[in-house]
């Protein structure tokens, strides 16, 4: 009896131990919204998105530049990451079994792992030592291959979850597996596609340790793309490690937009799933 | 109940007469439109059809019928080379479909597939329009020149598989707001879209209501004129009222191919009269 | 066969991903050479770092990505579990899908936001914390040191919160390849829940190990939030208080400033080394976790309804 009781005193503790560890994950989280909107929000307002940064001593000023910045870079990414990306998820669902699939998902798992930091030390050794030249673009490489794994694993995930009997229905129909693939079964699997995509970039905008030698820093409004660009998180970063006031309240402001449009874009990837799981029933 | 299976050889009997001479039907000689020979077919080492032979006559339904896993899809769809994605999938022996052998090297499984069309026992829609899903094969395969004759062609299908009527008002909405026995006779119309010579049908009905399956019939009774049809069913009543031959499976052997009042009414075999009479596992 | 050129353009793509990863291998090896072929393997052992004076030893660096990483995985792994196991057996159904999203944010917020946050927050918390303490206290090696903040138990904290994310979501995946049958078969044999849980966790465990592991090569290599909180100071020093430095932290900092080839190679050679290890670890989880989704993957099922079924 004793023993009994001592083992549902345990289960209930244990039950309990257990919804702590939810609510201990979830104080961070709140504190740092909590921290990011209240002392951000004072410094966000028009002139943050449309002006250049001041220098030290003057309050006020914005981050157009890294801004735009940060666009160009996820940009170029995209460019190169959704091809690479998508097309290796479609050769691991079509060809899943074979030999090379199991190794892209194997590649695709690995490249994932790899520090952020270390993509960036491999960028500069393709991207910039050879031009001698931190540029836009070697930032948006270093971006893209963080970008490749994640939509190449997701569009992988989508494809098998479209029913083979679509695929039958078009090969049977004298499509070539190409035409297949390109007609009917990537488009089924579009709305999920893009929705990876999103996460994708919401997760390569938010990233420093990539740019900081390859697109690097740039007082200056550029468009240039074989020039040192600005971004948003390079910035914050700077900002944050400086002395001055001013600076930290650019800093939280900075964060404060960068954490609206991830968090915007995980809300509405989030909304989609739920609404393409709706629709398949 | 057990069988002894003796000599598969024993079993092709009626039909497969070699010399085209067709004495249990007695009536002027059809032409062969598919001739098997001797067609094994394995799911890796695991043997699903051994050894069939059987002539397919034109402008004719025949019935496949036989118990569950006996063999029927995975024989229907040797036919137009379905199987051939399914990996380590292997067959031996031959199909001709008009003298041609459908497995020889330099033939095309496109063009196969579109001489050889196909309708799935779920149906399968693809994501698109009513529209779309009938236009599908006709713009893969090119078959159509101009928008008008697109349309044209569109038309022309849906009212042979009957069902212009309920959705000629409705063609570019999603073909998967349709009833379940209006998905199934789109994808007929899909099929019939590229003018295929023959139709194979995999139990078309089985997921139907009976008002579903009679519309189904009906337009099975109605194509025969045009197209040579071969149909899968699990339901007796069906083969014996739409078919004129019928084949009987079982255990991935063809144990008797006859005309279809014979195998109901006269079956030479024990096997294939406790299968029709229902004493039968 | 009129697959095959697309069979091959589609592979073509995938190997460029494929290649990405030996890339990345050859080409830190090529960028670091220098300092591979001058130090060899005193690189790891010895603990001067002096750029100045051309002396490049790495200890200090691996000490503190190791320390800090475990110090997380201390922190995190029993949280992430704990998240693991209420998401997927215990909460009612509906705040399942709610919990799963929150735990998402956490993993969505960019690790410059965690620094930020650790500068302005999290380490004035902890410099209060040190300067609170009790002075015997100081006196034990672990918590020694003068009360800056920044160091070993901020890094240790914000590295804990950036990977129960991870973790938990990987713990759970696993937790659902679970067949019905081991929670049904406790209880029938009159277990508890917690009886229950551990069945499952039991059977589940080389999946368990793997998801820690994989938070483990997340800790390993993150780099912005640890960097802003940890002090950058070389040492190795088992205070938590002390300001120490990581590999990813340092490469951070110094690449810019690397202003010799040497300098430079011994900074890339550091990279090489944390890709290598993370890449192992990786391997590693990853390897624990397919293992059991190929052997025993069936209905997913929950000790809730089992439960529920039950009653
Ligand atoms: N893709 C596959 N891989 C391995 N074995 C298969 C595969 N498809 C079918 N089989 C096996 O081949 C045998 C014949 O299957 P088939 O689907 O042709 O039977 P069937 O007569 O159509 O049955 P049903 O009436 O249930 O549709 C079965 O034993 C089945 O398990
Ligand atoms: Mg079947």
């Amino acid at each position: 009896m004793n023993r009994d009781r001592l083992r549902r005193l345990i289960s209930s503790a244990f039950v309990g131990a257990c919804a702590l560890a939810v609510l201990l994950a979830l104080v961070p989280l709140a504190m740092v919204l909590f921290f990011v909107v209240r002392q951000g929000i004072g410094s966000l307002n028009l002139a943050f998105f449309t002006s250049m940064p001041r220098p030290v001593g003057e309050a006020g000023g914005g981050m157009a530049n890294a801004i735009v910045g940060t666009l160009m870079l996820t940009g170029i990414a995209s460019l190169m990451a959704v091809p690479v990306g998508v097309m290796s998820g479609i050769y691991m669902s079509e060809y899943a079994g074979t030999w090379l699939a199991i190794a892209l998902r194997f590649a695709a798992d690995t490249l994932n792992g790899v520090p952020s930091i270390v993509i960036g030390v491999f960028a500069y050794g393709i991207a910039v030592l050879p031009f001698k030249q931190f540029s836009a673009l070697a930032g948006g490489f270093a971006l893209g291959i963080m970008m490749i794994p994640i939509i190449a694993r997701t569009t992988e995930e989508l494809l098998l979850l479209v029913p083979n009997a679509l695929r039958e229905g078009a090969l049977a129909l004298g499509a070539t597996r190409a035409r297949a693939v390109f007609t009917v079964i990537v488009p089924a699997a579009l709305p999920g596609i893009i929705t990876g995509i999103v996460l994708a970039l919401a997760r390569i905008a938010g990233e420093t340790a990539p740019l900081l030698f390859t697109s690097f820093n740039n007082r200056f409004f550029s468009r240039a793309l074989t020039q040192p660009i600005s971004s948003l998180t390079v910035q914050i970063y700077t900002y944050a490690i400086s002395p001055y006031d001013d600076w930290h309240r650019q800093a939280w402001a900075g964060a404060l937009v960068l954490v609206g449009f991830v968090l915007t874009c995980s809300l509405l990837a989030r909304i989609a799933t739920a609404r393409i799981r709706r629709l398949r029933g | 109940m057990t069988h002894q299976v003796s000599s598969p050889t024993r079993f092709t009997t009626g039909l497969s007469v070699r010399d085209g001479r067709d004495p249990a039907l007695n009536q002027a000689p059809k032409a062969v439109k598919i001739d098997v020979e001797h067609l094994s077919f394995f799911y890796g080492v695991k043997r699903a059809l051994e050894d069939i032979s059987l002539q397919i006559q034109a402008n004719l339904v025949t019935a496949f019928i036989g118990p569950s896993g006996c063999g029927k899809s995975t024989f229907l769809r040797t036919l137009n080379r379905m199987n051939d994605i399914i990996p380590g999938a292997r067959i031996e022996g031959h199909v001709r479909i008009d003298g041609l052998d459908a497995y020889a090297s330099g033939v095309d499984v496109v063009k196969l597939r579109r001489k050889v069309g196909m309708v799935f026992q779920k149906s399968n829609p693809f994501p698109k329009t009513i529209f779309e899903n009938v236009a599908y094969g006709l713009r893969i395969n090119g078959l159509a020149a101009s928008k008008s004759e697109l349309a044209g062609r569109v038309e022309e299908s849906l009212k042979q598989a009957a069902l212009w009527g309920e959705v000629k008002d409705r063609l570019h909405e999603s073909a998967l707001a349709m009833s379940g026995g209006q998905q199934q006779r789109l994808c007929i119309a899909r099929a019939l879209a590229i003018r295929p010579d023959i139709i194979l049908m995999d139990e078309p009905a089985s997921a139907l209501d009976p008002i579903a399956t009679q519309r189904i019939e009906e337009l099975v009774y109605d194509l025969k004129q045009a197209y040579t049809i071969v149909i899968v069913t699990h339901n007796m009543q069906q083969a014996a009222r739409i078919s004129d031959h019928t084949a009987f499976f079982w255990l991935g052997r063809l144990v008797e191919y006859d005309r279809t009042d014979k195998i109901f009414t006269n079956p030479s075999e024990k096997l294939t009269e406790d299968y029709v009479t229902g004493r039968f596992g | 066969m009129r697959d095959l050129p697309f069979r091959i353009i589609v592979g073509a793509f995938g190997c460029v991903l494929a290649l990405l990863v030996l890339a990345i291998g050859v080409e830190l090896t090529r960028q670091s050479w220098l300092s591979i072929q001058k130090f060899g393997f005193h690189f790891w052992t010895t603990d001067t770092w002096d750029p100045v004076a051309g002396q490049f030893g790495a200890l200090p660096f691996i000490w503190g990505t190791l320390y800090s990483s475990l110090l997380a995985l201390a922190i995190a792994a029993p949280v992430a579990l704990g998240i693991a196991i209420f998401v997927s057996e215990l909460c009612p159904a509906w705040l399942q899908t709610p919990l799963v999203f929150l735990t998402e944010l956490l993993a969505a917020i960019p690790s410059i936001v965690y620094g930020l946050w650790g500068i302005f927050v999290l380490v004035p918390a902890i410099r209060a914390l040190e300067i609170w303490m009790p002075e015997p206290l100081r006196a034990i090696p672990l918590l020694s040191g003068p009360p800056l903040g920044v160091g070993m138990l901020a890094a240790g904290v914000i590295l804990a919160v950036m990977i129960v994310p991870f973790t938990s979501a990987v713990a759970r995946e696993v937790l659902q390849t679970v067949p019905a049958a081991q929670r049904e078969g406790a209880y029938a044999l009159g277990a508890t829940r917690f009886e229950a849980i551990r069945a499952a966790l039991f059977y589940a465990r080389t999946g368990i190990i793997g998801s820690i592991m994989l938070g483990f090569g997340r800790a390993l290599g993150e780099t912005m939030a640890v960097t802003m909180v940890i002090g950058n100071n070389p040492q190795v020093s088992a205070s938590l208080f002390a300001p120490q430095y990581t590999m990813a932290a340092v490469v951070a900092n110094e690449f810019t400033e690397a202003s010799d080839e040497l300098y430079l190679h011994a900074l890339v050679e550091i990279g090489l080394v944390l890709f290598v290890i993370t890449l192992v670890v990786n391997a590693g989880s990853r390897l624990l976790i397919w293992g059991l989704g190929r052997s025993g993957r069936t209905r997913p099922s929950r000790v809730a309804d089992v439960e529920a079924s039950a009653a």
